[in-house]
């Protein structure tokens, strides 16, 4: 028999033996196990070392509250850190290897650090490595890390999915206990819609750990009876392996459910767990209670744990970390697990009870008044030492030790939304206080009513009063209903080197150094100490240390006062927090209707917010980037290009007020455009920086339709509505984004109207005199298609923009494709577009940066004076109409070969290079194939005045220094002939 | 959050945009506000602990924008009107 631990009975399948390795070393267990028990029961107690000291440690749980066995799970890239044993659900195959130890687990070379624990106690990183301050980069951060740390990544991509779902109950029930599942059949039986989750496998919560019974039946069978029934109500939903994380606002609760982790891979299709997000009208907290222990020296050893929890180890999973058991206990609850514990076969060593009057009429030996004050065992527990009544010293020999100080009810979720626990004196615990998360009560142990009778009770009543229940409450099942009151006993005289928070390596003399330093409030001293600020959040150690604080302050607990906890209940993994939104489904991808079409072009893409925009079309035998796009540039400034600008912002913005609305969110005016016009439009933000820019077009009296840069359509769209309804809210105007509805095209080029004239339909004259520069109108195309014609132009060439419906997209691209041949028609991206415009000089995102004005824009005339607008009237501030205020201008180097990087700055000729003599900024820099030499668009301190003059732009990031001569810039076509042809 | 749209009822507030303080509905008169009037609506914003007027656009909703009156300690959610609706009071 491989698991000499195993007990008789338990909640196993034995009938199915299951495999797993700790460390490499191979070990059986049975469904139902989780890693703790199935070590425990191959009698495995030492699980993992302390964060700090490197001590020796094994499970002090048996739960999630769990601050020592934690190890890594599974290996290759679905390898997990920091995962505790004591939840872990064991599966055929599973390997696990512990943490934070080199070489070995039984052997580790840190483990010097406990030695040195004089050194290393609270503080100690503040006081040691102060100085010298050079030597923290080099010399102390690195050391630090490489010792710190429990687990290691795998460093490779998580290989499972991740989902997210949303459910609706009215009452939400958190715990699966006996107050929980009351609860649960109370509000499942009067038809209300019911969650109720457990973070464990299997629902009942102590009923499973514990040999009382409930209604003539042991606790477990009426847990599972009771869960049977909830099965068959169709209004209530089961959730185990579900952990509720997090109390948020207006009765949000996020839960994570652990649909796989039992298993050795994800089944196909699903995912490894999924985030909950669950909208309750009203939520029942029936989270139970921890218990908590007490503290002596060397408490901390493999083999020493809560004795509720070795209860549960031996009642639930038939597993015992040692034969010969010892029980340190001030209450009758310890004698619980002593009574369990032999009657599953354990020799009783002795129960150690600090109570004189403690109770003797049991078959094992108490020692009354007596008190653990040291214990050996390196690797694991061997004896205790008692003090006993007389002061006398005996020696126990043991080889597990289970220690109860009474129970903490656990309001972890009522603190999340800032509730602050109380103190019960009866009970001398905190219990659930000051502002609950609106909607949540709570019941049972978590609100202080620790017998399962008082659980059972209290969970229906709370069901039906959240639910507001009328009639006769049903009979609550018999249970026992011991009282409810603890003395407290918070740590054994004079002891030092005993452990309070095992994950942080936090003892009780750490805790009155942090007193003696002046590190006195509760929130210092966690932050001086670490005292709780594990991954468990100090569930089973924050009291102690809280109770010694106290005394050596002289106070009540009470005026000390708690700390509290925050989400998540237990450590979450960001994978479930992210969902499918990795990699590329971190955000949408936004596809234009020609993307196919590009795509088969062999079009390099570029990202452009969420859209892909085709980047350039490279041909044949190109093999830089520049050769495409130069001559892109050079062919449709030379015959025609095509340009996908669909994912350009359209705005349609309808209503007989219309014009003035337009006449508000642009600086310049619109009232008197005609009907069958365009215009550029520059928008302000309120502080009169410009915000974005593009056209508007009047399709009718009523209607226009507006563009804005792909980037800010939906700030822009934001900014209209707050203008419409929060500003002009009797304004009869309508606004609604089109940019999805219509698939748009810039044609541009000297042959451009004579490809458009291929496919307009023949009754709309699109001639210079029929259709000029700025025209717009509702035409059809290719026999009736409905679509719009825009005689703008980006290029600085004729040009013109044609939009049809999204579903057209694509054909009417092939269509232009198909018909330009004769003029060897050029598909352009959005780099030649880049080049074209900065060749022609129109301002773009570069420009309009946030920081510029239409002033600096060289557009300062086109701010109306005679209306008011967005943005103008701080626009005519002082500080942004000064006379060397910035003004755009163009940059050419004076030598051909020079480099133009944008984010150079300008300086004069001569003189010195800093900041205090800048002169401005390049914004955009391009290669010009027109002018055969890089050019660049930038702000100049009194921009305009200065043409002719030669600068130095440099760039100390790439050490770059060019002389540049400041032109106009409108490099190509400055007169504007080219757009009017 | 919840918040509870006046036509649409209780939403989540995942599809909305905050747009910040609702005092940006109180945009000076151009005709007869100083520049310091200017400065105030542009730059200052009250930072209250406790209720707070505010601006949310259900942009992933019908469009509209609203009033929310919130509590900034606690989140509680006292008033919900729509932002036309009172600016065209």
């Amino acid at each position: 028999m491989t698991q000499k631990n195993r007990l008789n009975g338990g909640q196993i399948d034995r009938d199915t033996t299951l495999s797993f390795t700790f460390d490499g070393k191979h070990y059986k267990g049975h469904p139902g196990d989780t890693l703790a028990s199935a070590l425990l029961a191959n009698n495995v107690r030492l699980m993992g070392r302390s964060f700090k000291y490197h001590r020796p440690r094994g499970p002090l749980t048996a739960g999630s509250e769990e601050p020592n066995a934690i190890v890594e799970l599974r290996s290759g890239a679905r390898q997990e850190p920091n995962t505790r044993a004591t939840t872990a659900e064991l599966f055929d195959g599973l390997s696990a290897t512990s943490q934070n130890r080199w070489p070995s687990l039984t052997f580790d070379a840190m483990a010097i650090n406990d030695r040195l624990s004089n050194f290393l106690t609270a503080g100690f990183y503040y006081k040691t490595f102060m100085w010298p301050a050079a030597f923290w980069e080099k010399i102390y951060e690195p050391i630090i890390r490489k010792a710190a740390g429990l687990g290691s990544l795998s460093m490779r991509a998580d290989p499972d999915t991740y989902d997210k779902g949303f459910r609706h109950c009215d009452l939400l029930i958190i715990g699966a206990g006996p107050a929980g599942l009351n609860a649960a059949l109370t509000a499942g039986r009067a038809g209300a819609q019911v969650i109720l989750a457990d973070e464990d496998f299997r629902m009942g919560g102590r009923l499973n750990a514990e040999t009382y019974s409930v209604a003539d039946m042991s606790g477990a069978d009426w847990a599972r009876q009771t869960v049977a029934e909830l099965a068959t109500l169709s209004n209530v939903r089961l959730m185990p392996r579900t952990t509720v994380i997090g109390a948020f606002d207006h009765g949000i609760y996020g839960a994570v459910k652990r649909v796989s982790d039992h298993l050795a891979t994800p089944a196909a299709g699903k995912p490894r767990q999924i985030l909950w997000r669950i909208y309750a009208k009203q939520t029942l907290l029936c989270a139970g209670a921890t218990e908590r222990p007490i503290a002596f020296d060397n408490n901390d050893r493999p083999g020493i744990m809560l004795a509720a929890s070795l209860r549960a180890y031996a009642t639930r999973w038939a597993a015992t970390p040692a034969q010969r058991v010892a029980i340190f206990t001030n209450n009758d609850d310890g004698h619980r697990t002593a009574r369990d514990l032999q009657a599953k076969g354990v020799k009783i060593a002795a129960v150690i009870d600090t109570r004189q009057d403690a109770a003797r009429s049991y078959d094992y030996e108490v020692l009354q008044g007596a008190q653990v004050v040291d214990t050996k065992g390196r690797l694991g527990l061997t004896f205790v030492e008692v003090k006993q009544a007389d002061g006398s010293i005996r020696t126990v020999e043991c080889g597990a030790l289970g220690v109860s100080g009474g129970w903490n009810p656990n309001v972890h979720l009522t603190c999340h939304q800032r509730g602050r626990p109380t103190w019960n004196d009866s009970l001398a615990a905190f219990v659930p206080g000051g502002t609950l998360p609106p909607g949540m009560s709570v019941a049972g142990a978590a609100n202080g009513d620790l017998s399962t009778h008082g659980a059972l009770k209290s969970g229906a009543e709370a069901a039906r009063k959240a639910l507001g229940l009328k009639g006769r409450a049903p009979a609550v099942p018999q249970a026992e209903d011991a009282p409810g009151t603890q003395t407290p006993f918070w740590y054994v005289e004079g002891c030092s080197r005993a452990w309070l928070d095992q994950q942080n390596d936090v003892t009780v003399k750490d805790v009155k150094l942090s007193h003696q330093e002046g590190f006195r409030s509760v929130e210092h001293l966690k932050r001086y100490t670490t005292l709780g600020m594990a991954t468990d959040q100090g569930k089973t150690s924050n009291i102690g240390g809280l109770a010694i604080m106290a005394e050596l302050a002289g106070k009540s607990i009470p005026e000390v006062g708690t700390t509290i906890f925050r989400p998540p209940y237990t450590p979450t993994a960001i994978g479930v927090l992210a969902g499918r939104m990795r990699g590329k489904e971190f955000h949408p991808t936004r596809l234009t209707p020609s993307h196919v079409w590009a795509k088969e072009r062999g079009a390099v893409f570029v990202e452009v917010g969420n859209w892909l925009r085709a980047q350039w079309f490279p041909l044949p035998g190109e093999t830089h980037w520049r050769q495409s796009v130069d001559r892109e540039v050079t062919a449709t400034r030379a015959s025609v290009g095509v340009c996908d600008c669909t994912t350009l912002g359209k705005i349609d913005v309808q209503g007989s007020d219309a014009a003035t609305f337009l006449n508000t969110v642009y600086c310049n005016g619109f009232a008197k455009l005609a009907v069958g016009k365009t215009r550029y439009g520059l928008m302000l933000r309120e502080d009169g920086i410009a915000m974005d820019d593009g056209t508007a077009a009047r399709l009718a009296e009523d209607q226009f339709v507006v563009t804005t840069t792909t980037a800010n359509a939906g700030r822009v769209y934001q900014h209209m509505e707050f203008v419409r309804q929060c500003l002009m809210p009797e304004a009869d105007v309508q606004l609604i984004s089109t940019t999805e509805a219509w698939a748009q095209y810039a044609v541009a080029g000297p042959n451009s109207r004579r490809l458009l004239q291929k496919i307009v339909d023949p009754d709309h004259d699109i001639s210079n005199e029929g259709f000029p520069f700025m025209a717009c109108a509702n035409i059809t195309v290719c026999g009736g298609l409905r679509a719009r014609l825009f005689r703008i132009s980006f290029s600085g060439e004729l040009a013109f923009e044609i939009a049809v419906p999204s579903r057209y997209g694509d054909a009417l691209m092939r269509r232009l494709m198909t018909e330009g041949e004769e003029f060897d028609v050029t598909p352009y991206g959005t780099e030649a577009l880049g080049v074209m415009r900065i060749e022609k000089g129109h301002a773009a995102g570069n420009e309009l940066n946030g920081t510029t004005t239409a002033l600096n824009l060289g557009m300062g005339r086109m701010v109306s004076k005679s209306k008011d607008s967005i943005g103008s009237k701080l626009s005519e501030r002082p500080g942004l109409n000064e006379a060397d205020a910035l003004m755009q201008v163009g940059l050419r180097p004076l030598s051909a070969e020079d480099k133009v990087t944008a984010g150079g700055h300008l300086m004069k000729a001569s003189g010195l290079v800093d900041a205090a003599h800048d002169q401005g900024y390049v914004t955009s820099a391009a290669y010009s194939p027109t002018l055969g030499r890089m050019i660049g668009l930038g702000f100049l301190k009194d921009g305009g005045n200065r043409m002719g003059e030669t600068l130095r732009l440099v760039s100390p990031v790439t050490d770059l220094t060019v002389e540049v001569e400041v032109v106009s810039a409108h490099f190509v076509d400055p007169e504007g002939e080219r757009v009017r042809a | 959050m919840i918040i509870n749209h006046p036509l649409l009822g209780p939403r989540d507030s995942a599809e909305f945009v905050y747009l910040g303080a609702a005092a940006l509905m109180d945009r000076p008169d151009p005709e007869t506000a100083s520049a310091e009037d200017w400065h105030d609506y542009a730059y200052l914003r009250d930072n209250p602990a406790g209720p707070h007027r505010e601006l949310w656009f259900h942009e992933g909703g019908d469009r509209s924008i609203l009033i929310v009156t919130r509590d900034t300690t606690t989140h509680e959610i006292t008033g919900v009107e729509l932002a036309r609706e009172v600016a065209s009071k």
